[in-house]
């Protein structure tokens, strides 16, 4: 079994302590370890991060990277993927990233159904920033830049993503390395695109370890599978993203198959691509 | 007759643009150099939508103000350009309008109506009208028609012969030049291609006038052309999508409008950083904002030089013509992968959408393959080189870790911030430009047209070459164009001004951009002729405005 330290770099390591995304760190070293055992090539690895706190995992981690801009995460992954489909991508993106500046991105990543994992590090607050709220931190969130509390209500990113086509939808918890790892293996392994939304406590700006090691529980223990969309959509609605007391269910919440983007794109197209006509013949057929 | 002018107009849903293409296409078919104008606004159904389509012996690139034969689909076009007609111009209308007009009447819409066909096929019928009034022969009529229209093709023959008949005698008297044919495509058409010559495998667009019909022509030609193209959700996807697919190794373009382009400059920023080669097309149109979006401008010359904050450097280049922009796509892609650059080629309504004969025989550039890593040692993404230029790789190569960042940072690729690495890495990048300038040393970057030893030299860019050509014939100036704007090619420019006394600025903007950017490079012009109200240059009002300004 390859070593979880064969895959750090050199990079000095610049989250605070007690940072959630240690927790994922871990979480995707393991499972890209297990992979690797079980036939998936290193080099064939690629992350994609934004920008922000979550973003410095590409610098942590000794594997092909792209680090992109502040919400550009799927786009660039979808590239990535399209040019050379033998590529594993993940792509990690922060909640600012994947629901703030780049929502759009991920609507249509979803919709498209790419073959790409996305894992989102979302710790409700702008961290890198120092403190502000983001689109799922709770109603009347005192930010730096709302101090009286923030005046929206959060988004759910999983309704969104059940409602955009996504075809594997699931949230862990950074507090539960060995569940997180496990669904990182499964969305990676699942043809199509899998959003995994992570709870991270911001031990800095939005320490919520109490609050989640109280109220997180593991689906599988709980309730039945499988869950079609309009119950997992249920599950899904269960917890708003409100600080309040709702038990907060993690795991697979929905997972289906259909054709991918690349499947549908190219088509009839055979992988390697042969031009027909070379441009000095097909000028002179332009008369 | 040396050359031949038409105007077709009618209302937009007429198919006055196909009727152009078409006519453009049976002169072409004669053996002469064509040239098509269209004008049209920013509607699907009704308004007037019009187009010149000039046919000569010598090369065009550019149409005139007067025409020889005036082709009305209804009144207003009468109404409109009537003006526009030579003294013994002909004005060939519909005879279904409820008053008849000088000229010659065909009963278009009759003729439909009796052979049962589309209310469209009128500008078949009009086609099949015009052939005859200028002598042109039925089989040569027949030909194009075969090749231009994939649908219902006997019955558009059986309308557009009805038309063709129903006219008494010719007016005019066309030559066949017994020559061969001119390829004919548009400015758009040709930077499709070129950059298809340039090894492109992948073109990703949001669609935006007048850069859209680069996406609809690769598009459906994608297969033949052996490349994918994709449509995404907007600009900001598709440039930093098009990062993605480029590190990954192929080569890709991206194509849009001032607009569009306004939202791609964070990806041209990160493609100076990050030193991944991509294209960018920019189609101007006339701006600001959302401007006016069918009509033609150069005011975004600026505004791509300067694209993207920090410091970088970059390549841009405005073609003229078909000809240069099927050699100068390919050129920009290459010295985008060859120096991992950002590459500009700037294109303006004027070229993207008016349609050329391609002179041949074609003289496309010699390609350039990018330095590729030779697998020794371990693989560094931003290994620092003399050149300034770090060898590629891809991911899926074995034993090789590529890591690509938009941060500053060392040569593996991982994040930096203490001075000294930031500064070589600056400088890593900047030293590129040497190589830039080695890319190009062997190119013609500067056009000279027109009479060499002149006093008065005639200065312009893109699209507005083809007038200012000619009005510098009736003057009797020289043409310097610059097609690379950056890096600038100051000594051969310099070099190609010579001892002119007089140096006139000609551009399609308000301010005088190229003015100002000759200006950077210490060369002050005498005067400027400007046209910012999004209609181009004819050489018969440019020599009007120059006569007054010289």
């Amino acid at each position: 079994m390859a070593s979880l330290k064969e895959l750090d770099t050199y990079a000095e390591n610049t989250w605070c302590p007690g940072c959630g995304n240690f927790g994922i760190l871990t979480a995707l070293k393991r499972a890209l370890t297990q992979a690797f055992d079980s036939g998936l090539q290193e080099k064939d690895v690629v992350l994609v991060s934004g920008i922000g706190c979550h973003a410095k995992i590409v610098d942590y981690v000794d594997v092909n990277s792209f680090y992109s801009l502040h919400g550009r995460v799927l786009p660039p992954a979808t590239g990535i993927m399209l040019a050379n489909p033998e590529l594993t991508v993940i792509g990690h993106a922060g909640d600012g990233d994947a629901y703030g500046e780049g929502i759009a991105h991920l609507v249509f990543a979803a919709k498209r159904n790419i073959d790409v994992t996305l894992i989102v590090h979302n710790n409700r607050v702008y961290g890198l920033t120092t403190g502000q709220f983001t689109p799922t931190s709770p109603e009347g969130f005192k930010g730096r830049s709302t101090p009286a509390g923030s005046p929206e209500p959060p988004l759910n990113p999983l309704e969104l993503m059940l409602a955009s086509g996504a075809t594997f939808v699931a949230r862990g918890y950074s507090g539960k390395i060995s569940h997180l790892k496990d669904l990182i293996i499964k969305a990676i392994n699942h043809r199509g695109f899998s959003f995994i939304d992570v709870l991270q406590p911001c031990y800095t700006f939005f320490n919520t370890y109490s609050y989640y090691n109280e109220l997180v529980y593991e689906i599988e223990e709980k309730e039945s599978r499988p869950r079609d969309k309009k119950q997992a959509m249920e599950l899904a609605t269960r917890w708003n993203y409100q600080q309040d007391n709702s038990p907060i269910p993690i795991g697979i919440f929905f997972q289906e198959q259909r054709p991918t983007f690349q499947d549908e794109l190219l088509k009839g197209k055979g992988g390697k691509k042969e031009r027909v006509w070379d441009v000095d013949s097909f000028v002179l057929k332009m008369i | 007759m040396k050359e031949f002018s038409i105007l077709i107009g009618g209302k937009a849903g007429d198919g006055i643009k196909q009727a152009g293409i078409t006519a453009a296409k049976i002169f072409s078919h004669l053996g002469y150099h064509v040239f098509l104008y269209d004008d049209y606004p920013s509607l699907i159904r009704g308004g007037h939508n019009f187009c010149v389509i000039r046919a000569s012996k010598d090369q065009v690139r550019c149409h005139e103000n007067e025409v020889d034969l005036l082709l009305a689909m209804n009144k207003e076009t009468i109404d409109k350009h009537v003006k526009s007609l030579k003294p013994k111009g002909v004005v060939l209308y519909d005879s279904s309008f409820e008053e008849a007009p000088d000229g010659i009447g065909v009963p278009f819409k009759e003729i439909v109506k009796e052979l049962d066909g589309l209310s469209i096929m009128r500008n078949t019928a009009a086609i099949g009208a015009l052939a005859r009034l200028a002598d042109i022969q039925w089989n040569v009529v027949e030909d194009v028609l075969q090749k231009s229209i994939s649908k219902m093709i006997d019955l558009n023959l059986s309308i557009s012969r009805k038309a063709y008949q129903a006219v008494k005698a010719p007016v005019f008297h066309v030559d066949d030049l017994k020559r061969p044919s001119f390829p004919v495509m548009t400015g758009n058409e040709a930077i499709a291609l070129g950059c298809v010559y340039g090894g492109l495998e992948l073109y990703i667009a949001y669609p935006m006038t007048p850069a859209t019909s680069i996406l609809h022509f690769l598009a459906g030609y994608q297969r033949e052309l052996g490349l994918v193209t994709i449509h995404p959700e907007n600009e900001i996807s598709a440039a930093t999508m098009a990062l993605g697919a480029a590190y990954a190794g192929k080569r890709t373009a991206v194509g849009t409008s001032g607009g569009g382009f306004a939202l791609m400059t964070e990806a041209v920023s990160f493609s100076g950083q990050a030193e991944i080669p991509l294209l960018f097309i920019e189609c101007q149109r006339t701006g600001p904002s959302t401007g006016v979006p069918t009509y033609t401008g150069q005011a975004d010359l600026m505004f791509v030089l300067h694209s993207g904050h920090g410091e970088f450097p970059r390549v841009v280049a405005a073609p003229g013509d078909a000809n240069e922009a099927l050699e100068w796509a390919s050129l920009c892609l290459d010295v985008a992968w060859r120096c991992q650059i950002p590459a500009f080629l700037l294109s303006d309504k004027h070229l993207s959408e008016s349609l050329f004969s391609v002179e041949l025989p074609l003289d496309l550039p010699e390609r350039f393959e990018p330095i590729l890593w030779n697998g020794e040692g371990k693989y560094r993404r931003y290994l620092i080189a003399e050149t300034g230029i770090s060898p590629l790789a891809f991911p899926g190569t074995k034993e090789c870790k590529v890591k690509a960042t938009s941060y500053e940072h060392d040569e593996y690729g991982i994040t930096v911030e203490d001075a000294d690495a930031i500064a070589k890495m600056q400088e890593k990048r900047l030293r590129k430009k040497g190589q830039i300038s080695k890319f190009f040393q062997d190119i013609d970057t500067i056009k000279i047209y027109g009479q060499d030893d002149s006093d008065i030299c005639l200065v312009c860019w893109g699209s507005t070459k083809g007038a200012c050509i000619e009005a510098a014939q009736k003057i009797g100036a020289k043409v310097v164009q610059p097609i690379l704007l950056d890096p600038f090619p100051q000594k051969k420019f310099q070099e190609a001004i010579g001892g002119a006394k007089q140096i006139i600025g000609i551009e399609a903007n308000a301010t005088g951009q190229l003015s100002t950017l000759l200006k950077c490079h210490g060369i002050v012009l005498d005067k400027s002729v400007l046209r910012y109200d999004g209609r181009p240059f004819t050489p018969s009002t440019l020599s009007r405005s120059l006569e007054e300004v010289i």
